[in-house]
């Protein structure tokens, strides 16, 4: 008998026309689209997108040169140089991260004691040449200011975990 | 001079407007298949498909064609230039001449010949030509191992589409398309007695037409695009639309031979105020819907298999029914006139 359900199954196509059922049966579902542009998907608060430099509600910049991101980044994308400024204060001069380079890991913000570098929730920063993917600290410094709001945000609700 | 004007400038004219009137459609009805194409994929993998190119996305064919249209058409170093630039162009040429022959409604047909279903087959069987001179001339082994698989597997169907056309010529008594629908309005559409014929015709259709899920010629997995890698912009775009527009005249030939063409489904009052334009139209979109949907559903199948299927199944299969075809109309008294 099993041979005759075998062969009824094969000659009448049951496991095509049940497959295809299948597709006929998603094509009346509702639609997972998010219309990107337009729409956007909800991101955590753990998000890592591109890298911000933070300041102090003062305006003192929270960077104190320790470079613990620096020697801590897998892909060797950070370049920091560092002198006492006039204060006799503790700063970088120089603050450059290869966006190139970067592979997002988070391992910088997490090495971070000040909480300065941190990895905001932007990832909408495409550019049409290398050049402008090479970030220095001006760069990073103003996408703190820009993105401050979230940034403390993110911080706040993430700190009950660390 | 007036014999000139009425016996040749005046007919020729009609003809013309005639072939402007068939060719027009197909070619929107390909640019509207890539469309439904992607959106019915889509849906079925529970996506939205084309809708940002304006409403619903209606206009992202034209889009698809002007981005072609502007593309560079690139020359490979080793390509034979004149048979690279021909094969498209041969492609394209068959697709649209295939269609003189199809009846779209009671005495709309270009070319009312008596051997059309004979002429629809030697112009399918000249369309391995197109795609064996594609894969030749671009001198690229990806496109020659892609030319050669379509080219061995379209001849391959074609023995079981040849066998499944006589089983359904023996019930007509005539090759003339025409005459094949007015046999099924006589008695009832080929599909009911011959649902597996049917079946198989529709799957060698697939395979013809190399559409998944025997679309080897052009797997990307291994071949990268098969005969039409090489090929860049307009050339391409030839490919692409003699292709499409080989699959809506494999639907046409299935709602001829099959589904009974332009007839109403009902022969009586409220289906046949419907003009027959719009059942052939709504029964050719229903076969496209099926290619799609194959499409969207099956895996590709493995070479090997491939050709099983072709050899030792349908061929044997169609050969059995056309024998029994022949059989019970002899016996039964069934013979057409």
């Amino acid at each position: 008998m099993s041979f005759l359900d075998r062969a009824a199954r094969d000659w009448l196509l049951t496991e095509l026309f049940s497959g295809m059922a299948i597709t006929l049966r998603y094509f009346f579902k509702p639609k997972v689209t998010i219309n990107y542009p337009f729409e956007k998907g909800q991101l955590s608060s753990r998000f890592r997108g591109e890298h911000a430099l933070r300041r102090y509600p003062n305006g003192e910049e929270r960077c104190i040169a320790c470079k613990l991101c620096e020697a801590i980044c897998p892909a060797q994308a950070i370049t920091i140089e560092a002198e006492p400024r006039a204060d006799g204060s503790r700063r970088t001069r120089r603050y450059d991260i290869d966006m190139t380079k970067c592979i997002y890991c988070g391992f910088c913000q997490e090495s971070c004691p000040v909480d300065a570098i941190v990895e905001g929730p932007n990832f909408e920063y495409a550019t049409e040449t290398h050049a402008e993917l090479l970030y220095d600290k001006a760069k990073l410094l103003s996408n703190g200011e820009r993105w401050e709001v979230e940034l403390a945000a993110r911080i706040a609700a993430e700190a009950p975990y660390r | 001079m007036a014999n000139l004007w009425t016996g040749y400038i005046w007919p020729t004219a009609i003809t013309v407007a005639e072939i402007i009137a068939i060719i027009v459609p197909v070619l929107v009805g390909v640019a509207y298949l890539t469309y439904a194409e992607r959106k019915v994929i889509g849906a079925m993998q529970l996506r939205k498909g084309p809708n940002t190119v304006g409403p619903f996305g209606l206009f992202q064919p034209l889009a698809d064609g002007a981005k072609l249209f502007f593309k560079e058409t690139i020359f490979p170093t080793n390509a034979n230039r004149g048979v690279f630039l021909v094969a498209p162009a041969l492609t394209f040429f068959l697709a649209m001449v295939a269609w003189a022959v199809v009846p779209f409604d009671e005495g709309w047909v270009l070319a009312n010949i008596n051997v059309g279903v004979l002429y629809l087959f030697a112009i399918s069987s000249l369309g391995v030509y197109g795609i064996i001179m594609a894969g030749w001339a671009s001198n690229s082994k990806y496109g020659f191992l892609g030319a050669l698989r379509s080219a061995a597997q379209m001849v391959s169907y074609e023995v079981s589409i040849g066998f499944v056309m006589i089983a359904v010529l023996l019930c007509v008594g005539s090759l003339n398309l025409t005459d094949i629908v007015h046999a099924q309005a006589k008695g009832v559409w080929f599909i009911i007695p011959h649902l597996p014929l049917f079946i198989i015709f529709f799957i060698s259709g697939l395979a013809e037409t190399n559409r998944s899920p025997f679309d080897l010629p052009e797997g990307e997995s291994e071949l990268v695009a098969g005969y039409m890698v090489e090929y860049s912009s307009m050339i391409f775009a030839m490919f692409f639309l003699g292709e499409y527009a080989n699959m809506i005249l494999m639907s046409a030939t299935i709602t001829t031979l099959f589904l009974g063409g332009w007839l109403s489904p009902l022969p009586f009052a409220p289906f046949t105020w419907v003009p027959g334009i719009i059942w052939f139209v709504l029964k050719v979109c229903v076969i496209l819907f099926g290619f799609l949907w194959v499409r969207a559903t099956m895996p590709r199948y493995r070479y090997d298999q491939l050709m099983r299927l072709g050899w030792k199944v349908f061929l044997p299969f169609s050969l059995v029914w056309l024998v029994l075809t022949a059989g019970v109309l002899e016996f039964g008294g069934l013979l057409p006139k």
